[in-house]
């Protein structure tokens, strides 16, 4: 992975070339807890007037809009809780995993603000277990902040402010990136989504209590939001996705990496293929596909490559911007083996829970395992499609959720988007002359 | 509310459907016939929404939508189809889903014929399977205890068993492990899921995936017969009871809303293997020689016909009412028998012997004018919402599973506050408001201060040993909530003490009892709980001394009464303990047994040991030659649950129907039809020809009874409740004096635990080794101060015995008590008892 050479506008990850970004000193020196100051010079619900001003939209995948998810706490009922989601596992997104490692103040920072905003003294950050050096980092630095006051009993003497910020490390499960599951996972129970409704876990979350889950990134904005205006984040991007978004980019291109784009103008043509970003594809590669927002979304071809990184767009074009995960597949790939590497993943990180998911992901690996291995049949091509169809009814883009998260009808994604247009590989793994698949029961044909 | 506000409109495909607010859709289809399939779904847990089978289309007006039915409440409107394409398709998908990694294994297992995953592949799904790959592979059964087997490869994850382990009886010890495809469910290492309840869980699962040992391979679903009945226990669950070929092998809850919500505890459930045991008694027995020849001078019991058997029990009553009187014959027990078995028995003794001293109970219960003096209330009534419970009686999680269940979920999911006035921690601690917990003998000072309005502590800054600020907070609690009802759950939590502390402490909390209820307000009432399984059945029909049928005293209820019978007793007679003592006296000439084993119940077994051998004549009806049975000189085989009919009591005061399903062992007969033989041979015809015969005098003796039809009791799903008594309860003069405790000493607590050395649990062979081995509990703090460390072998001595066994460390048990099980197998705690004293001190040696 490469840092990028020159990027217009970093707002968040301007640290990153910092060699001690992420610690206080080097946190301190290049602006740090500045907005945190601002903050407490202003009334809370300026604060948070600030944030709906700005328009910020949740980065963490469904891209719902901070400032009005904070509004959902019902009145009068206390404590509440803010959440921090740093479970990203999302395969091929590796952005708030960077900003917890380079750059960790500034997401305490904006905890700080939230809380300010908000009236909350404790904070939860739940970090993915798997994610070792950043657990490092935001441990380390909690405990600078802890020592210089920032965190703890009255916040820089103030004498109503006080926030105490609790490091939680999950126990690697995907669907803890889920917010009710990870608000299960932080009570000690298994990770599994809980029943909607409650929709938001702003009415009812942690413990039972008005919880606010944020995602690390969007956490992160806040401190140049507070210190710059909310107008002037809003300024930047597109009308409807305002300041800036960190995707990474992964895959067979020539510097996968995180990058900082102004949100919403910018394309994915841009970001594959600019030199500033990701670089293009390797010499003499042709581009097949990618992924443009994690591995639950619909796969994208050429012909998607002008759509701005913009959520309405994106929406429209019949997929999803997601988790920032941008994943690029050139001519060399073998698009069966793409398609099972992610399915698998899905069948793996199923919680359980209920019964399409659980039973149907593994399923459908099972099925492109035995493609894989020479072992198909033609019917498992239409069979692929209706178990699809079974998980994810209609196989609709964005699903006709029948199950209680999103996950089973994730793995549908890429099996129908390869299906659709590569159903030729499919076939071409298939034996010219029927084969007599060996079953635990006798032999089918 | 009005009418309209209550009723939601739907429609179910296209029918109009009045559906209740905040009802699920599958509930408010399936009242109005629509079966939506399901696996998960249950009424009596929280919807989880996992198995995705009761999917349908519900159209909430902005375009029909796949959803799941058990966790989408009816609105206004709605339109729900069960049909269409759409829902087909993805039920069967589910369908399909669930029998991929089922092993279909359906010859061979038990749930065969009565499976819902069985019978919904029938109804629903491809038929055909597309799964070619390998199946999931689990070790086959497994036990997760000793009752239950797990068969994991069959589990289809409805959270059924689990969510039950959790939600209902509160013992979270099988759980999901692992993800994904590989979930599965199972205990953690080295806790099994020991629980008393545990066999519901075989009950509910959808699938064969649970089974339980006593009827694992037994029979075929369609092999059994079955009946609704009534189990005889005191809160009278519901139950089915199944059968094949003349055998019972299984019972399983019956959703009564009243009663038991569908649950048993193992205990009751596991019974049947009991009343199937090579040890029942199948025919009379006499007194004769070795070689079986009837004799009255022999010492064995030998088999005779039940002509020599009866004429000999009416000769040795007649020989006694001839030459000491009619008080000389008494008669204990009668609490496991039905209501008909009671009156005839009670009829027989006060209307023909013409004695009193009758008593049901074995001096370990409460008088009988404390139970049939209160208001009474209802179990829905104590777990209306918001509502308060004060248990005054030993754990309902041992003595009343079912009940306990109910509470439980009526503290847990309905904000009813419970507040405990035990001398220990309870099953129900965990949730309880507040914990009282007093000092042996001191519940009346609690209570009296809880709804005296009169908080003074006593020298130590406290109340009978409860911090004073507690006991003012929980009255503050009863006064905040007076707009509820207030249920006081009565029994006796000691019985290593007097039954008159807790008699004293009634005293107490009935004077606020009359002012609340008179006040308009839902009021204050009592719940009697007491052993035996149809104890208050036997009050109402009159088996305790000074009572008649009905819920009336001889005095008031004597003169119609002697109009009937042709006459009555004279003046009250003696209890349990009177009848005892008077035996050892050699007052007593015939003592005659209904299913009581003094030697093994009653608190002294030392004066039941003397009195016993101090009777003339001893007739004993019974299932089992008890120890006490085998000191009779005359014994009657009695008919058991599932072999005879009739109704039987709970602690409500609900009557409902027993049935009978087999045939009874040998010649075994009813108690009714013994007790009227027996009459006839006394020269008095009842002329009863069966149990409904005697149901019908009852109805028409028997006040509080009367007009209840049997027809009424026979239909209605949950029985009929006979509420009226005329009986009142006095207080006492005097408080039962309560000496000092010495510092070196501990107060005792015994109560019952659910698996015992009674003769039900010893016969069936999956309980009898269940019983706990008995330990000393004792608070951690009295552990330096007695200067011996948990788990240590420890002599304990009272003034009249003493005995080995290890002592552990409990916080649930107060400073300064000790708590000691009434009724383990191995060690028996009535050897500390001393008879003359009110409580029970101890001391504690190293050995």
């Amino acid at each position: 992975m490469s840092t990028p050479a020159a990027q217009d506008l970093r707002i968040i990850t301007s640290r990153f070339d910092v060699e001690d970004g992420h610690t206080l000193a080097g946190y301190e020196r290049t602006g740090g807890y500045a907005g945190l100051r601002r903050a407490m010079e202003m009334a809370p619900a300026d604060v948070h007037g600030e944030v709906r001003t700005a328009s910020l939209l949740g980065r963490g995948g469904a891209g719902f809009p901070a400032g009005v998810k904070w509004g959902f706490c019902p009145p009068g009922v206390w404590p509440r809780y803010l959440v921090v989601n740093g479970d990203e596992s999302e395969p091929g997104t590796y952005k708030d995993r960077l900003l917890m490692e380079r750059d960790p103040h500034q997401l305490i920072e904006g905890c700080l603000i939230a809380c300010y905003a908000l009236g909350l003294s404790q904070c939860f950050l739940y970090v993915r277990g798997e994610m070792a050096h950043a657990q490092e980092r935001l441990a380390a630095a909690l405990n600078e902040a802890y020592e210089a006051g920032y965190v703890g009993a009255n916040v820089l003497g103030a004498k109503d402010f006080s926030v105490d910020i609790t490091l939680h490390w999950g126990a690697g499960a995907y669907i803890v990136g889920e917010e009710t599951a990870l608000i299960e996972s932080l009570e000690g129970n298994r990770g599994m989504p809980r029943l909607k409704p409650p929709y938001f876990p702003a009415s009812i979350g942690l413990y039972g209590k008005p919880t606010i889950v944020n995602n690390v990134e969007t956490l992160a904005n806040l401190p140049w939001i507070v210190s710059n205006g909310g107008a002037a984040f809003a300024a930047m991007g597109a009308e409807s996705s305002t300041g800036t978004r960190v995707f990474a980019v992964s895959g067979h291109v020539v510097s996968p990496g995180v990058f900082e784009v102004p949100f919403g103008t910018t394309t994915f043509r841009d970001i594959i293929f600019d030199s500033r970003y990701a670089g293009g594809l390797h010499p003499g590669r042709s581009l097949k596909t990618f992924i443009p927002g994690g591995a639950s979304a619909p796969w994208f071809f050429e012909e998607h490559l002008d759509i701005p990184l913009e959520k309405a767009t994106v929406d429209k074009a019949g997929s999803m911007l997601g988790s920032g995960a941008i994943v690029v597949m050139d001519d060399t790939t073998d698009v069966v083996r793409a398609c099972h590497n992610v399915v698998r993943f899905f069948a793996r990180e199923s919680c359980g829970k209920c019964t399409p998911c659980r039973e149907g992901t593994s399923w459908l690996e099972m099925i492109l395992s035995r493609i894989l291995a020479g072992q198909g049949r033609p019917q498992d091509l239409d069979l692929l499609m209706d178990v699809c169809d079974n998980i994810s009814p209609g196989i609709n883009w964005p699903p006709r959720q029948t199950t209680i998260c999103p996950l089973g009808p994730s793995a549908v994604s890429p099996i129908a988007s390869a299906l659709e247009r590569f159903r030729g590989e499919f076939e071409a793994y298939l034996p010219a002359t029927a084969v007599s698949v060996t079953t635990a029961s006798g032999v089918a044909s | 509310m009005s009418e309209a506000e209550t009723v939601v409109n739907i429609t179910v495909n296209g029918q109009p459907v009045e559906a209740k607010p905040g009802e699920w859709v599958i509930a408010a289809a399936e009242r109005a016939g629509v079966y939506i399939p399901h696996f998960c779904y249950h009424p009596r847990m929280n919807s989880v929404g996992m198995c995705r089978m009761c999917i349908v289309d519900i159209d909430t007006g902005r375009g029909p939508a796949l959803q799941p039915s058990c966790m989408v409440a009816v609105t206004e409107g709605m339109e729900v189809d069960t049909t269409s394409d759409q829902t087909r398709k993805a039920q069967d998908g589910v369908l399909e889903f669930l029998l991929l990694n089922h092993p279909l294994d359906c010859p061979v297992c038990d749930k065969g014929g009565e499976c819902p995953l069985q019978d919904q592949t029938m109804a629903y799904g491809p038929g055909e399977s597309r799964f070619i790959e390998e199946k999931r592979h689990f070790e086959k059964p497994i036990p997760v205890n000793d009752l239950v087997y797990l068969d994991r490869e069959r589990c289809i994850l409805c959270d059924r068993c689990t969510r039950f382990a959790d939600e209902v009886a509160g013992d979270p010890l099988i759980t999901f492990q692992d993800r994904g495809d590989q979930t599965q469910v199972n205990t953690f290492p080295d806790l099994p899921f020991s629980s008393y309840f545990s066999g519901n869980t075989v009950q509910i699962c959808p699938v064969g995936a649970l089974t339980a040992v006593p009827y694992r391979f037994k029979a075929r679903p369609w092999d059994l017969t079955e009946v609704e009945s009534t189990y005889p226990n005191p809160m009278g669950d519901r139950v089915v009871v199944q059968a094949s070929r003349d055998q019972v092998l299984r019972y399983q809850g019956v959703d009564s809303d009243a009663v038991n919500w569908g649950w048993l505890t193992d205990k009751d459930r596991f019974s049947f293997e009991g009343m199937a045991s090579e040890l029942r008694l199948r025919t009379p027995l006499v007194r004769g020689t070795p070689l079986g020849q009837p004799d009255p001078r022999g010492n064995e019991l030998v088999e005779a016909s039940w002509h020599q058997a009866l004429t000999l029990a009416a000769d040795a009553i007649r020989v006694a009412i001839d030459d000491k009187g009619p008080q000389s014959v008494a008669v204990l027990g009668g609490a496991r028998l039905t209501n008909e078995d009671q009156y005839v028995w009670a009829r027989l003794a006060k209307g023909v012997i013409g004695t009193d001293n009758v008593d049901a109970q074995l001096d370990d219960g409460l008088p009988a004018d404390v139970v049939l003096g209160m208001p009474r209330a209802t179990v829905n009534q104590a777990c209306t919402p918001g509502g308060t419970v004060i248990l005054l009686a030993p754990d309902p999680k041992e003595e009343q599973g079912t009940l306990y269940l109910r509470l439980r979920h009526a503290v847990v999911n309905d904000g009813v506050q419970l507040i405990e006035l035990t001398p220990r921690a309870s099953g129900l601690s965990q949730m309880a408001a507040f914990r009282l917990h007093h000092r042996p003998g001191e519940a009346a000072a609690v209570a009296a201060a809880l709804v005296g309005g009169d908080i003074e502590p006593g020298p130590d800054g406290d109340i009978g040993g409860v911090s004073a600020a507690d006991v003012a907070a929980a009255a503050a609690a009863i006064a905040n909530r007076a707009d509820k009802p207030i249920t006081v759950i009565l029994g006796r939590p000691s019985l290593a003490e007097s039954a008159g502390f807790t008699v004293d402490a009634v005293a107490e909390l009935i004077g606020f009892a009359n002012l609340l209820n008179a006040g308009g307000r839902p009021g204050m009432a009592f719940l009697p709980v007491l052993h035996r399984g149809n104890v208050l059945g036997a009050l109402d029909m009159g088996l305790a001394p000074g009572l008649l049928p009905g819920r009336t005293t001889l005095a008031e209820g004597g003169p119609a009464m002697a109009e009937s019978w042709g006459s009555v007793p004279s003046a009250p007679g003696a209890d349990a303990r009177g009848i005892l003592k008077a035996a050892a006296d050699g007052q007593i000439d015939v003592l005659i047994l209904l299913g009581a084993d003094p030697l093994g119940d009653f608190p002294h077994r030392e004066l039941a040991d003397v009195a016993l051998n101090n009777v003339g004549t001893i007739i004993a009806s019974d299932l089992f030659l008890n120890p006490s049975a085998a000191l009779a000189h005359i014994v009657f085989p009695a008919a058991g649950f599932a072999e005879r009919r009739g109704t039987h009591t709970n602690l409500e005061g609900r009557i409902t129907a027993q049935r009978q399903i087999v045939t009874p062992p040998g010649t075994a007969r009813a108690d009714w039809a013994i007790a009227t033989e027996l009459a006839r041979q006394l020269g008095a015809d009842f002329g009863f020809g069966t149990p409904e015969e005697v149901w019908d005098e009852i109805a028409r003796l028997a006040p509080s009874h009367r007009n209840l039809s049997l027809e009424a009791i026979d239909t209605s799903d949950d029985g009929v409740v006979a509420s009226d008594s005329s009986i009142v309860f006095s207080p006492p003069d005097d408080l039962t004096p309560l000496p000092p405790v010495d510092a070196y000493s501990l107060r005792l607590v015994s109560s019952r635990r659910m698996y015992d050395r009674g003769t039900l649990v010893q016969s069936a062979s999956s309980l009898a080794g269940l019983a706990p081995t008995a330990a000393l509990v004792v608070n951690p703090y009295d552990f330096s101060r007695v200067g011996v460390e948990s788990g240590a072998d420890v002599q304990v001595v009272s003034h009249v015995g003493e005995m080995g066994l290890p002592v552990v460390a409990d916080p649930g048990v107060p400073r300064g008590t000790a708590a000691f099980g009434y009724n383990h197998p191995d060690l028996d705690v009535r050897d500390l008892f001393d008879p003359d004293a009110v409580v029970t001190d101890l001391r504690i040696q190293t050995r």
